[in-house]
């Protein structure tokens, strides 16, 4: 009979209780998102379009936006990021504390969209990792609300299996 | 006041320093040797007839690709460009540009007392970009020209604290300058893209 079981080898072997635990820690996170707002743009007014009655993101758990990077869980980048602006939103990003996740809101936080001059970022996953992108110009609610969906399957899928899934591939049409 | 009667005004006061006025689809404008600006601007602000209070705008143009090279239609990539075609006739064409330098400060006057409009035209040589500044009698020149000097590289005499005012420190060139490499890009961090 095996008695010295060390904590490596029970992380290694989840028992069922663990496993169940981290779902249940998964569950709860996705629906308590704490957002950081970083709105820069137009896009701003489709977030507020999402955040306020109609549409209603705290239908989704995540109705309550803080302005704090130390109280975020996740930085909604929302709108055109110009050079100048970029280390202060990798600075933002740095204050985060962990578990911390990245929408790229809006298809100038994605690839620069229809931007390509001496003062945009082309894309924000040029300084720092992005977990879901939405695009458009800006983006419907509708499309918003998606994206917020697939980032709560990310954070369960995060919880359950311990790995934290690999950031979005940028679209292979935008490469080169 | 009819678009005409401003451009009188200055002609009249300073017949040495108008070099050209026209006052095409309504838009009063004098063409200026720079070493007059400030005495006429003084002179449109304070002049009780005239009373220019408020400069609505300034900023400057880079004429060095003018007519050498053809712009793009701005839905170039429908094909269709945006230009008009030389058989259409044009009665009142664009007097093109106010002189043979580089660069032109174009100043918007307007008053609100009399609600009349003058926009002044500097042009400006390449090899002595500069001209005096007019944060002294107009304060909101003084973001104007900071702007100017930000984007053209026109450097404006006597203004209070010439610092770039949209770009970072550290950005090199003045990015609206024709010469300015469309692709050149100076990030503060993350790749060159």
């Amino acid at each position: 009979m095996e008695v010295n079981v060390g904590a490596s080898d029970m992380q290694r072997q989840p028992s069922f209780l663990t496993s169940r635990l981290n779902e249940a820690i998964g569950w709860a996170r996705k629906f308590s998102i704490f957002q950081y707002p970083f709105v820069t743009a137009c896009c701003g007014m489709e977030y507020m379009a999402t955040a306020c009655s109609h549409y209603d993101v705290d239908r989704f758990g995540a109705g309550f936006p803080r302005f704090s990077p130390r109280q975020a869980d996740v930085l909604f980048v929302v709108g055109t990021i110009s050079h100048k602006m970029a280390p202060v939103l990798k600075r933002i990003h740095d204050q985060m504390a962990e578990p911390k996740w990245v929408v790229a809101f809006g298809v100038c936080t994605c690839t620069g969209g229809f931007y390509d001059n001496y003062a945009t970022v082309m894309g924000i996953d040029t300084i720092m990792p992005v977990d879901v992108y939405i695009p458009g110009c800006p983006p419907r609610p509708e499309m918003v609300l998606d994206g917020l969906i697939k980032l709560q399957q990310k954070i369960q899928d995060q919880h359950a299996s311990g790995v934290r899934p690999a950031p979005e591939a940028r679209p292979a049409i935008l490469e080169g | 006041m009819s678009p005409s009667e401003p451009i009188e005004a200055v002609q009249g006061q300073f017949a040495d320093a108008v070099r050209s006025s026209h006052a095409w689809r309504g838009d009063a404008t004098v063409v200026l040797h720079k070493e007059s600006l400030v005495e006429v601007a003084r002179y449109l602000k304070e002049d009780p007839a005239l009373r220019m209070n408020f400069l609505m705008d300034l900023t400057a143009v880079d004429y060095s690709t003018y007519g050498k090279k053809p712009a793009l239609g701005f839905f170039s990539s429908s094909g269709v460009g945006v230009r008009s075609p030389a058989q259409i006739p044009d009665p009142d064409p664009w007097p093109g540009p106010p002189g043979p330098e580089r660069f032109a400060v174009v100043y918007h006057f307007y008053s609100t007392a009399h609600k009349h409009r003058l926009r002044l035209v500097v042009p400006v040589e390449e090899s002595d970009a500069s001209v005096d500044s007019l944060a002294g009698l107009w304060p909101g020149a003084n973001w104007l020209e900071r702007e100017a000097w930000d984007m053209f590289g026109i450097e404006f005499r006597g203004h209070p604290d010439l610092e770039r005012i949209l770009m970072y420190e550290g950005f090199e060139g003045h990015p609206l300058r024709k010469d300015y490499p469309v692709n050149k890009r100076q990030p503060l961090i993350g790749p060159v893209n």
